[in-house]
């Protein structure tokens, strides 16, 4: 027992080392998995209230880009709103067109990073505004990333530029689905994977999201086909594509909440089972 | 003893929001940020106690994870450099370091760039490597941490210096 005693005061510093590198190796590996960094994250008090105040300073050099994006939003829907006939051919993101199970909440973007290969962003809105985990991210160019953690009055969203993410999403023109990954070398551009081989892709063409998630509504824009090649076995593709969202220059975003969620993964769970 | 104290609280506290605030949002050509919070790490007393500094390198680091989102790579980080820093010490200054007499004012200019660029070198490769993770992206770490440590190491030397009490 002493023995043990004065080795642990002999080596007390190297322990002390040992022990918070594993701490930090814990965490780091768990912000590596989907939807496991429980306790770090800037979805709280302090951090939230640090990057509100930086944000209420710095919204205002990007005033006249925000009014420019918001002015096109604005045309687009009334675009949309006049030519109700071929509505269908517009996609147009507007609570009316989901009908019943979506409820849109704005936010603003108070954190943006874009540089990592994990990228989280940070949004003034929380548990007070009824926000829960997994609620989809958009704004009026395409999706933003998916809700994270939730404080009182923040969230943090995994953003679409981040390893872990994975959403289903198809091409607009067929019903050929698959999973888009980040591979992490460019915020211009993310991936599609798992697209069958005899899916008509080709350069140009859109991609929506699939609606076969609780996450996202059908029909919600990505990007466009940048290039695309077969994988090593050679029966699926994967896409290149180029996002319609600038990721640099984000700010006014709406959280999706679907109300039919609970139901539709209960069911899946009781069908699973 | 009260001003040393107070001196580190207010370096921590200026280094973690100078850090979260401006320089995460640099991004020179898309992703070289210079990391100079470890200022607070490079700096620190040397004759305190050495579980005191590991602790505080650690909550340094946890700090910065916080905001930026990232885990522990920053924690993770910060303790190792802290830990190793007296080798580091001794391999830059040799006797004056046995003697307990260093002062970050008074080095040669030599030796203290060669001390603020080993210990940023071996904290970005760390940082990096935990933050891709991925051992077939490896060019890319090196990459990341080559061009990243240039701009933490410029900016540190040239801070060290403005800051420097002219005591000739």
């Amino acid at each position: 027992m002493q023995q043990i005693v004065n080795f642990i005061i002999r080596n007390k510093t190297f322990l002390l080392f040992l022990l918070l590198f594993t701490i930090s190796i814990f965490f780091t590996i768990q912000s590596h998995s989907y939807h496991k960094s429980k306790f770090v994250n800037s979805a709280n008090f302090l951090s939230g209230t640090i990057y509100k105040s930086s944000n209420n300073i710095s919204q205002y050099f990007n005033l006249k880009k925000q009014n420019e994006i918001l002015i096109q939003e604005n045309l687009r829907l009334n675009e949309f709103l006049y030519k109700t006939k071929d509505s269908s051919s517009v996609s147009v993101i507007d609570s009316s067109k989901f009908s019943i199970p979506f409820r849109f909440t704005p936010a603003k973007i108070i954190k943006n990073s874009y540089s990592l290969s994990n990228n989280v962003l940070l949004i003034d809105k929380g548990r007070k505004d009824s926000l829960v985990q997994d609620f989809g991210v958009i704004n009026s160019n395409g999706i933003i990333g998916i809700v994270d953690n939730v404080s009182r009055k923040y969230a943090t969203v995994i953003s679409v530029l981040n390893t872990s993410i994975n959403i289903s999403a198809k091409l607009k023109k067929t019903n050929h689905f698959g999973s888009l990954t980040w591979d992490s070398k460019s915020h211009d551009f993310i991936q599609l994977i798992d697209i069958p081989k005899i899916a008509p892709v080709e350069i140009g063409d859109t991609i929506v999201t699939s609606g076969r998630s609780t996450i996202f509504p059908k029909g919600i824009q990505i990007g466009v086909v940048n290039d695309f090649k077969l994988d090593a076995a050679e029966n699926y593709y994967i896409i290149n594509l180029k996002l319609f969202n600038d990721m640099t220059n984000i700010e006014h975003v709406y959280v999706i909440e679907n109300k039919d969620a609970e139901e539709i993964n209960n069911l899946l769970n009781t069908t699973n089972e | 003893m009260n001003s040393i104290i107070s001196i580190n609280v207010v370096r921590f506290l200026v280094l973690v929001l100078v850090q979260i605030l401006i320089l995460n949002h640099i991004n020179f050509l898309g992703y070289i940020n210079p990391y100079i919070y470890i200022l607070f790490i490079i700096l620190f007393p040397i004759k305190n106690s050495r579980t005191l500094f590991i602790f505080l390198s650690f909550l340094l680091g946890l700090t910065i994870d916080l905001f930026s989102d990232s885990g522990g790579v920053h924690a993770a980080a910060c303790v190792t450099i802290a830990y190793i820093r007296p080798v580091v010490l001794k391999f830059c200054f040799g006797m004056v370091y046995e003697h307990q007499a260093v002062k970050f004012s008074h080095v040669e200019f030599g030796a203290k760039a060669l001390y603020i660029a080993i210990l940023t070198l071996i904290h970005h490769l760390i940082l990096f490597s935990l933050e891709i993770f991925n051992f077939s992206k490896i060019i890319l770490t090196l990459q990341k941490t080559l061009f990243s440590s240039v701009f933490t190491i410029l900016l540190c030397v040239l801070i060290t210096i403005i800051f420097s009490k002219n005591s000739k």
